[in-house]
């Protein structure tokens, strides 16, 4: 089987010939670098799926280098949207970054009991791990790179959405600007996440809040003050 | 103000941090990775507390009395246990979203080992949901982290013995940095990554930590007590919760019957596994008959790791399994402020001893202890820090290391080092496993005394400054190397059985004569070993 690697040096991929079946994409990765060419550099940690160090994309689609089986021919790439370090190997500051201007943590969570049903609302959005294969989807980076993006909402909502989280107020007013209006809801960060989280579920349902605490989609304001009735898209 | 600096951004690390933060201090959080990247995201049983009901305190300090096999402090214990309550709703506060119970109380189940059902959990994401909730809290409190650090030496005044800071490598950039600060918290993780395939661990788990701390001038104690995880995937040692059992699961033989207590301490359920397998059997973990619907519900993450590693659906299926290496007891020997004998020099967490586990860590204790002891530690660094300012003192150790990361550049590469770590986790695996023997131990350490003469002859092939992963896992290497030597003496010293470490040549345990913990340090570059109260 071949395996061809976008190297940060060379503008063409580099392939690599092994002959290994039904392995995942990193055991393939860790055979090369060990073996064959120690050069090759990429992130990984816990190789079951929970760390979240070895996102890239395959033929163009975001996937976990641990959980992927790679087929002959498999073209591997960096994430997008951050810069690239090394071949593989890509800047991640964002996640602190985004997840500070969203003011993604809890403000304090209260004792109690809660419901099973109730802890269940935000298990999937608790699940992220952040690996940023959602961001390197993302189509609104190529406009707005400071754009907060779909796991630092997810993250939002896990905690708004929280019924043990004693203030969401802050986080909301966080999240209006470069925020949950900017996205366009292309639905591109789901199919990727290898959670099976739906951020831009989680968007709609923040734009949902945001309305019913009296914000406001600023693009749906076309006319100024003399405003008189601009049609709904 | 004192500045803290902490090495390490996995559960203790970022407890800590949390911990010197509101006790005023200026921390620092340096990580090999990224925070969420560590190894607290694999943990996944739940965290032990007592929360009511027909359980007691006592119960719970003595499960982990028993099950550490008389290496465990009592005292220590009992500030585990009855701190853990409290643990648990301070995670809580922050928002970690715990499973629940039908009356809406924190659901906890039961762990091999404990009496009563005590693991409190979120899901089988346990580690996973603490760890982001902690990084989400630090982020909050403004905490700085400097990412993509990988940790040389903790630099020490020798003539006072006083930690004054710690190098890094810089991985991104490749330069060497020097941190200063009042106090040091190590926060590393085990090292149970020297088993290579053969660990359920993160590959980041070499040990850096201790290998520095004892360079540095710590002690370390009990390092051949590495617990060994009796259900990992068979093919890729990728771990499969002991919730699987807790839930009802069987372990089957080859004949598919059952063979020993599922539920037993993970010492003794790992070496029944081990002996059915060494004579030619083969092992599974069976959950077929806990249903589809429960398993979806409470054991998601087992099923996907299960299909996409073993290519098995434990709806169906039988999972092969093995015992493979999981946590390091051992660590580096720290007083109940959680400091070495290095002053201003702390550690917390799996590169800690606390002596809480003893000879073998009851499941759920260990997410315990990060939280438990990581408040204790940072509470007890800032103190530290502000009675004890440090000095701008003149030291060399940034100039030796920049030299060093220099010269290794320059190691000839006539031996792979891949290779030898390959060799090392499978000799490892075989003969400093879950069942051990003199003749077997010494021959490792043979193997081992030899690569630690070839290592001028190995070194990284890539020579790039920028990103080298290469050279951080020759260093990785370097590191497992110096600790595998420690485990291997630890484990030829200790003449009997108890808790993980079994010898089969002699299973008996001698409380007369090892009924103490095995402490090794370095005295002028030369490895010490005692058994020391």
């Amino acid at each position: 089987m071949e395996i061809l690697v976008k190297r940060s040096h060379e503008d063409n991929p580099q392939a690599y010939g092994v002959d290994v079946e039904n392995v995942t994409l990193l055991t393939i990765l860790n055979h090369i670098k060990t073996k064959v060419d120690s050069t090759l550099t990429y992130s990984h940690g816990c190789r079951s799926g929970v760390c979240g160090s070895c996102a890239v994309r395959v033929n163009g689609r975001e996937e976990l280098m641990c959980e992927y089986k790679p087929s002959d021919g498999d073209l591997v790439e960096p994430l997008r949207n951050a810069t690239v370090i090394r071949d593989l190997v890509v800047e991640s500051s964002h996640i602190e970054r985004f997840t500070r201007l969203a003011n993604g943590w809890s403000e304090n969570s209260r004792e109690g009991n809660v419901s099973e049903e109730e802890m269940e609302r935000i298990q999937t959005q608790s699940d992220c791990i952040l690996c940023a294969a959602c961001h390197s989807a993302c189509p609104v980076y190529a406009v707005n790179p400071d754009f907060i993006g779909p796991y630092a909402l997810t993250r939002v909502w896990r905690y708004v959405s929280d019924v043990r989280e004693s203030s969401s107020n802050e986080k909301m007013g966080a999240i209006q600007t470069n925020g949950i209006w900017d996205c366009t809801l292309c639905g591109e960060c789901v199919p990727v996440c290898p959670q099976n989280i739906a951020p831009k579920q989680d968007i709609m349902m923040l734009r949902t809040k945001s309305g019913m605490m009296g914000y406001n989609d600023p693009s749906m304001n076309f006319g100024g003050e003399l405003d008189f009735g601009s049609p709904m898209f | 103000m004192a500045k803290v600096l902490i090495i390490g951004g996995g559960g203790a690390g970022l407890v800590s941090a949390l911990s010197a933060h509101a006790a005023g201090a200026e921390v620092i959080v340096i990580t090999k990775t990224l925070p969420t990247r560590s190894q607290t995201s694999m943990a996944q049983g739940g965290m032990n507390a007592v929360l009511g009901g027909d359980d007691s305190i006592a119960n719970h300090i003595d499960d982990t009395l028993r099950s550490s096999a008389g290496l465990g402090d009592e005292k220590r214990i009992s500030f585990l246990c009855e701190n853990a309550p409290d643990a648990v709703r301070w995670c809580n506060s922050m928002g970690l979203p715990f499973s629940r119970d039908a009356s809406g109380e924190i659901a906890r189940r039961q762990l091999g080992g404990a009496s009563a059902p005590r693991a409190c959990h979120a899901q089988d994401y346990t580690g996973l949901k603490l760890l982001h909730t902690l990084y989400d809290q630090c982020l909050k409190e403004g905490i700085t982290f400097l990412n993509e650090r990988f940790l040389l030496n903790v630099i020490v005044d020798e003539g006072s013995n006083r930690a004054l800071g710690a190098t890094c490598l810089n991985i991104s950039t490749g330069d060497v940095e020097e941190i200063r600060a009042e106090c040091v918290i190590l926060a590393t993780g085990g090292y149970a990554a020297l088993y290579g395939k053969h660990s359920t661990n993160s590959v980041g788990s070499s040990g850096d930590g201790l290998a520095a701390a004892i360079r540095a001038g710590a002690k370390l104690a009990d390092m051949e007590f590495i617990q060994f995880h009796p259900t990992a995937l068979k093919s890729s040692s990728i771990l499969i919760s002991e919730s699987a059992r807790g839930a009802g699961g069987y372990l089957l033989n080859r004949n598919k019957e059952r063979f020993t207590d599922e539920l037993g301490p993970r010492d003794a359920v790992a070496r029944a596994i081990h002996d059915e397998i060494a004579s030619g059997g083969a092992v599974y973990l069976d959950i077929r008959h806990l249903g589809e619907a429960f398993i979806n519900h409470e054991l998601p993450q087992e099923r996907k790791l299960a299909q996409i590693y073993e290519g098995v659906d434990p709806v169906q299926d039988l999972i092969p399994i093995k015992p493979a290496a999981h946590y390091s007891m051992g660590g580096i020997e720290v007083d109940d402020q959680c400091m070495s004998r290095v002053s201003g020099l702390f550690a917390v967490g799996e590169c800690a001893n606390h002596k809480t586990h003893g000879a073998n860590r009851l499941g759920g204790n260990s997410l315990l202890e990060l939280v438990v002891f990581g408040r204790h530690c940072g509470k007890s660094a800032a103190a530290y820090g502000v009675k004890n300012p440090a000095s701008s003192i003149e030291n060399d150790q940034l100039a030796k290391d920049t030299n060093f990361v220099r010269g290794v550049m320059y190691f000839t590469n006539q031996i792979d080092f891949y290779q030898k770590q390959e060799m090392l986790a499978n000799i490892f695996y075989n003969n400093v496993g879950v069942v051990r023997e003199d003749m077997g131990l010494k021959a490792v350490l043979g193997a081992i005394r030899q690569m630690q003469k070839e290592l001028p002859f190995m070194g990284p092939r890539d020579k790039s400054k920028i990103c080298n992963t290469n050279l951080v896992e020759f260093i990785e290497f370097g590191n497992k190397i110096e600790l595998s030597e420690i485990i291997v003496v630890c484990a030829i010293s200790r003449s009997e059985s108890r808790g993980a470490h079994y010898r089969a040549d002699i299973p008996a345990r001698n409380d007369v004569m090892f009924g103490a913990h095995t402490i090794t340090w370095r005295e002028d570059g030369v490895l010490c070993a005692d058994f020391m109260e």
